[in-house]
């Protein structure tokens, strides 16, 4: 008897195997990338949405998430643009801008020509003509992420950048995502291949209005040997939007990426983090902070996976929790036969500030050498009493005494961007958050 | 200024203030003596607005105004400080950011405007210097590394920052040697004026060598036993406790 496991499709999965079937032949790419496009989207068709029942996706149930799947968007109009200039973020902050607005690169809000020197840049659609489905390779991510698939298979617009060998390119590019009009689906794709030595900072912004829109993008770095990439990410989507996000990273020799991301917004986001070093005494500091209130859910899901000898890694993940808000960790440092020597330490804490609030933290370790020094944390607490009581006694009122206490918290990771503008900016959407709590 | 009629307060359903009465007059300054567990810390933290304690009965009020209606930062804003036997730790909140926090969390309430930052940084600076207090050390996490030393005189910037009307100084000489024992006291002294007052609790004499009292009280099982003038001060550390300990467990 041949079982069929799943044959009923919810009203997502059959929106999302519609929409293929409608604009897949229009997607750029040759015939290799419409056939990868179409192997992705049967991944989706056949298993559908991944469910708590998939250990994976346990904690972040996309099927119930994603009850319908939101149109592609339509091409953008100026009333858009207006809307998204409105929306801009990290205005003050002095970088090569380059703008996407549901989805699409928009020439008007972009500011980047030239890029600054040793950086250049090919748009997703020329770049799928020219290399062909490799561009969409899930990286270091596992075979068969819903995330990764699903972008895969619909993701139209993107950047291809490329940092030339042995420059040190010092102007921060900023690649800005902003959702705009009715609710939408948009995806996202930005490549960043850091050459031989190479050094840059890359700045992702993710906002939109309160809409519910669906966003997923997949950035996808590459740091050939001593090369030295630093990524900083802030997600302030609207307050509807379901954002799936994934960071594939490979390392080569002596390489150093250091990144951090600081959630603020969405209805419900996941970030994944897949991060491979390839090459012997890299380093990787990968950094969360998260903030969230009402309903809201913020994931993150890493796997750090150290394949060569000598590589340090650091991850860092704090969250502050409001109202029903939850967050979940899942984090595992994986370690390789052979890879001897690595030193890899994960941490993930969470504050709660209500009694609604909710964490979950899963670190793993998974370890096939014997000379390493590997270690994972997670705490989830409240305020102190006591901390609080000695704010108080000064005069300052309850809420004004938490929020010191919180941006003392998120802080430790936020304070760790070098760029003053930048760490100012996030400090101040920090500052928001904990003044509306939403 | 502070008058304190009948007050009761237990903590866990455990009495351990039973009827304590005080009157402390402008300018006036009033040391409360007493043996090891006789309620001395409990009255700071009744009167500061520690939530764990409960007040049972009885009744305190600053300027006629009363205390136990009114939440720990609206104390504070009414003129009230406590310099805490323990101040604490709290990494990532930069000493000069909760000073900035407190000052005009304070001036608020009183419904002024904010300090305009130049101004606060002098008015600090004034203030540190006196205490010996280092710019470094206002950079850094709020009393993180100081030592015990350093923390009570922290202790003293803030108290001098804030101008209270009445300030209540819990075991401010547990843990400081000589030396840091008369910077503190000077900060004080510094600080006496004929519209504030001070509640100095102690286990020992030796602070009110350097900050003298007006009034001298013992304090033994939760109540005032005994109120005289400095003499008296002398006279415990000359025959000790046993007297009142004797008298409370009786």
């Amino acid at each position: 008897m041949n079982a069929e496991v799943r044959s009923i499709r919810t009203a997502a999965e059959s929106a999302l195997v519609e929409a293929f079937a409608a604009v897949g032949p229009s997607l750029p790419g040759g015939a290799d990338v419409t056939e990868r496009r179409a192997a992705a989207l049967r991944e989706i068709a056949e298993r559908g949405l991944p469910t708590r029942r998939v250990e994976d996706w346990k904690y972040f149930d996309l099927r119930a998430l994603m009850r319908e799947a939101r149109p592609l968007a339509a091409p953008i109009s100026d009333a858009e643009i207006e809307a998204a200039r409105a929306l801009l973020p990290l205005a003050g902050f002095d970088a090569a801008r380059i703008v996407f607005v549901n989805g699409q690169f928009c020439a008007a809000l972009s500011d980047f020509d030239p890029l600054p020197e040793g950086a250049s840049a090919t748009w997703l659609a020329d770049a799928l003509g020219d290399d062909g489905a490799a561009l969409l390779d899930r990286g270091e991510a596992p075979a068969g992420n819903a995330a990764v698939a699903l972008n895969a298979a619909f993701v139209a617009d993107g950047i291809v950048l490329r940092i030339a060998p042995g420059v040190a390119v010092a102007r921060p590019i900023h690649v800005a995502n902003v959702q705009t009009g009715a609710a939408h689906a948009a995806f996202g794709r930005v490549a960043v291949t850091a050459g031989e030595g190479a050094s840059a900072t890359i700045v992702e912004s993710h906002v939109g209005s309160p809409e519910g829109h669906q966003t997923n993008t997949h950035v996808a770095v590459t740091l050939a040997d001593r090369a030295d990439v630093t990524l900083v990410k802030l997600q302030d989507e609207g307050l509807g939007t379901l954002h799936l996000a994934t960071l594939t990273a490979t390392l080569g020799a002596g390489a150093k990426l250091s990144s951090l991301a600081l959630s603020a917004g969405s209805a419900a986001a996941r970030q994944q983090v897949y991060l491979a070093f390839r090459g012997d005494r890299s380093t990787a500091e990968i950094r969360g902070a998260g903030f969230a209130g009402a309903r809201r859910l913020l994931d993150t899901t890493l796997v750090v996976e150290h394949d060569a000898l000598g590589c340090a890694s650091r991850e860092h993940f704090k969250t502050a929790l409001d109202g029903e808000a939850r967050s979940v960790f899942q984090g595992k440092i994986v370690v390789k036969p052979g890879a001897q020597k690595t030193d890899g330490k994960m941490m993930a804490q969470a504050l709660l500030l209500s009694e609604g609030a909710e964490a979950d933290a899963k670190p793993e370790l998974e370890i096939f050498a014997d000379d390493v020094v590997c270690g994972h944390g997670a705490t989830v607490g409240a305020l102190d009493d006591e901390l609080l009581f000695y704010l108080k006694s000064r005069g300052i009122p309850q809420k004004e005494a938490e929020a010191l206490m919180v941006q003392a918290f998120v802080g430790e990771v936020i304070e760790t961007v070098e760029h003053e503008a930048l760490r100012d900016a996030l400090t101040a959407r920090s500052e928001r958050w904990l003044i509306a709590r939403d | 200024m502070l008058s304190i009629k009948n007050l009761h307060a237990s903590i866990e359903d455990k009495p351990i203030l039973r009827g304590l009465d005080l009157d402390v007059k402008p300018g006036e300054v009033h040391a409360i003596m007493g043996p090891n567990g006789s309620g001395k810390s409990t009255l700071s933290y009744v009167l500061a607005g520690k939530e764990d304690y409960e007040v049972t009965d009885g009744s305190a009020t600053l300027d006629g105004e009363d205390l136990f209606a009114m939440e720990a930062d609206e104390r504070a804003a009414a003129g009230l400080f406590l310099a805490f036997q323990y101040p604490l730790e709290i990494p990532g909140v930069a000493t000069m950011t909760f000073l900035k926090a407190a000052l005009n969390a304070q001036r608020r309430a009183r419904g002024e405007g904010d300090l305009p930052t130049p101004q606060f940084m002098k008015l600090v600076r004034e203030k540190a210097d006196g205490l010996g207090i280092s710019t470094d050390m206002l950079k850094r996490g709020l009393n993180v590394g100081f030592s015990g030393g350093e923390k009570k005189r922290n202790e003293i910037l803030q108290m001098a920052l804030l101008e209270p009307k009445l300030c209540v100084l819990d075991e401010t000489d547990s843990g400081l040697d000589i030396d840091a024992l008369k910077v503190v006291s000077e900060g004080v002294n510094a600080l006496r004026a004929k519209n504030r007052s001070f509640v100095v609790i102690t286990h020992y004499q030796r602070l009110l060598d350097h900050i003298r009292p007006d009034i001298v009280h013992v304090m033994a099982k939760g109540r005032i036993v005994r109120t005289g003038g400095p003499e008296l001060a002398h006279e415990l550390e000359a025959r000790g406790y046993a007297d009142y300990v004797g008298e409370a467990a009786a």
